[in-house]
């Protein structure tokens, strides 16, 4: 069983990296959203350092969304899904493994990344670490999330901005407990508790996310 | 279970109890507006601007009252593929949601007196807001899909993800910040607020909820008989409805 989906995190590895693009439009994406505030709040290192985690934070978010709808997409559309649907395979190992792949292939980027763009936000120096270290914590939770949403429209012709619609709102407990922590972490306070919670959300949701997305694939391709 | 899951016993019941249901709403509408009104006395810190609770309160618990019925309407739908639950969970949303959006809308009438502005972050807000985008996606689920049957499942999918959500996110809002005033009605050594003030809540309280269960069976009426008018028109062959 464990083989299975790790053979089915392999395929959607080699699959992402033979496409190439797909992974570094997102990170190109993630880039210029940071790049954008700026432009926006204006050049001043005090501001910037201010709101430099919330803005990486939701530029992570908004990047994730962006790949989200390709997740189930490309299988629903070349009929792997319904091959997936009538394998022996449990569908809900299927989603799991998929969520996994889209973590590694699209959030993992993202953090490696942040560091570069942590320097250009001026974000504070004790800020670095706890900011890769919730990023690492916290992602996982988009991505699971996003799988059921990713399931949900995965049949729709006008799923995109039904998918934003729907898994947003459902990211604010990720944004709320990763930036906490890395403010606790800069003022000195113990974070702790925030991580705790940070990686609680993630792993309560990698727990619901495979039966709800199996479940909403298999309604969707009745 | 099943017994009520015939949309045309549902008709023939509804039909029976719409009218009780609505003299009660305009019953209790009546004496309690009169009791908020008139009867009710100034607040000696706030003055007569305390009064828009009496809108707020009932409209906040029916947003989440709203949430409520959708989540267990939509487990009983997905389990037992109960046809009324689905049409059930469909009404409520906009109801809900139009109530989500007075509270919001009463409750920063009521801060730009109070706080001296109509939106602060304030963690009851926040979550109220939160709960509203909920409501949007759930009810643009039902608009997106055109397979009613397909369209049930995946919005009471979308509903049960939501309502654990919708815990968890009120959680780490409370979390986030709070400003807001605690309860004042649900605590353990009863209600801060007594006498008439309290009989006008409450009384408004029923009132709300009263009209919430009218407009919701009305609304699963016309639900059943637009479905019904579809099939009609298919069977005549008149093309799509």
């Amino acid at each position: 069983m464990l083989k299975l989906a790790l053979l089915i995190i392999a395929r959607d590895l080699r699959l992402s990296m033979r496409h190439g693009s797909a992974t570094t439009m997102v990170m190109g994406f993630f880039v210029m959203v940071v790049i954008m505030f700026p432009f926006a709040i204006g050049p001043e290192q005090k501001i910037l350092e201010r709101i430099s985690v919330g803005v990486i934070w939701v530029a992570a978010l908004l990047s994730c969304l962006l790949s989200l709808d390709r997740m189930f997409q490309t299988d629903y559309e070349d009929g792997s899904l319904d091959q997936f649907i009538l394998s022996p395979v449990p569908l809900e190992l299927v989603v799991l493994a998929k969520c996994i792949a889209h973590w590694l292939t699209t959030s993992l980027p993202l953090i490696v990344i942040t560091p570069i763009l942590g320097i250009m936000m001026n974000l504070p120096e004790a800020a670095f670490l706890p900011l890769i270290l919730t990023m690492l914590l916290g992602t996982p939770a988009l991505s699971f999330i996003g799988g059921i949403g990713a399931s949900v429209t995965v049949t729709l012709r006008r799923g995109g901005i039904l998918l934003s619609l729907l898994i947003l709102p459902l990211y604010i407990p990720v944004l709320i407990f990763g930036s906490l922590a890395v403010k606790a972490a800069i003022g000195g306070y113990p974070a702790m508790e925030h991580l705790m919670l940070l990686s609680g959300f993630s792993l309560f949701s990698a727990a619901i996310a495979p039966w709800a997305a199996a479940a909403a694939i298999r309604a969707g391709l009745e | 279970m099943h017994k009520f899951a015939n949309p045309a016993r549902f008709m023939r019941l509804s039909k029976i109890f719409l009218p009780w249901f609505m003299g009660l709403t305009i019953l209790l509408f009546a004496s309690g507006l009169y009791y908020a009104f008139f009867l009710a006395p100034e607040d000696y810190q706030m003055g007569n601007t305390y009064r828009i609770i009496y809108i707020h309160v009932p409209a906040a618990y029916m947003a989440q009252f709203g949430y409520g019925i959708i989540a267990v309407a939509s487990a009983v739908g997905f389990i037992w593929k109960h046809p009324l639950a689905d049409q059930a969970a469909r009404a409520t949303a906009p109801l809900g949601a139009g109530f989500t959006a007075l509270a919001l809308l009463t409750g920063s009438l009521w801060g730009k007196p109070m706080w001296g502005t109509y939106w602060i972050w304030d963690a009851r807000l926040t979550s109220m807001l939160v709960l509203f985008f909920i409501y949007l996606g759930y009810m643009a689920v039902w608009q997106t899909i055109e397979d009613r049957v397909k369209a049930a499942r995946i919005a009471s999918i979308v509903a049960l993800v939501g309502i654990i959500n919708v815990v968890i996110i009120k959680f780490s809002v409370d979390w986030w910040n709070t400003l807001h005033q605690p309860a004042t009605l649900m605590r353990l050594d009863g209600p801060t607020i007594g006498g008439d003030m309290l009989t006008a809540l409450l009384l408004m309280i029923g009132a709300f909820n009263m009209f919430f269960i009218t407009a919701l069976i009305w609304r699963i009426q016309s639900l059943i008989l637009r479905r019904r008018v579809r099939a009609i028109r298919m069977q005549l062959g008149g093309g799509q409805g």
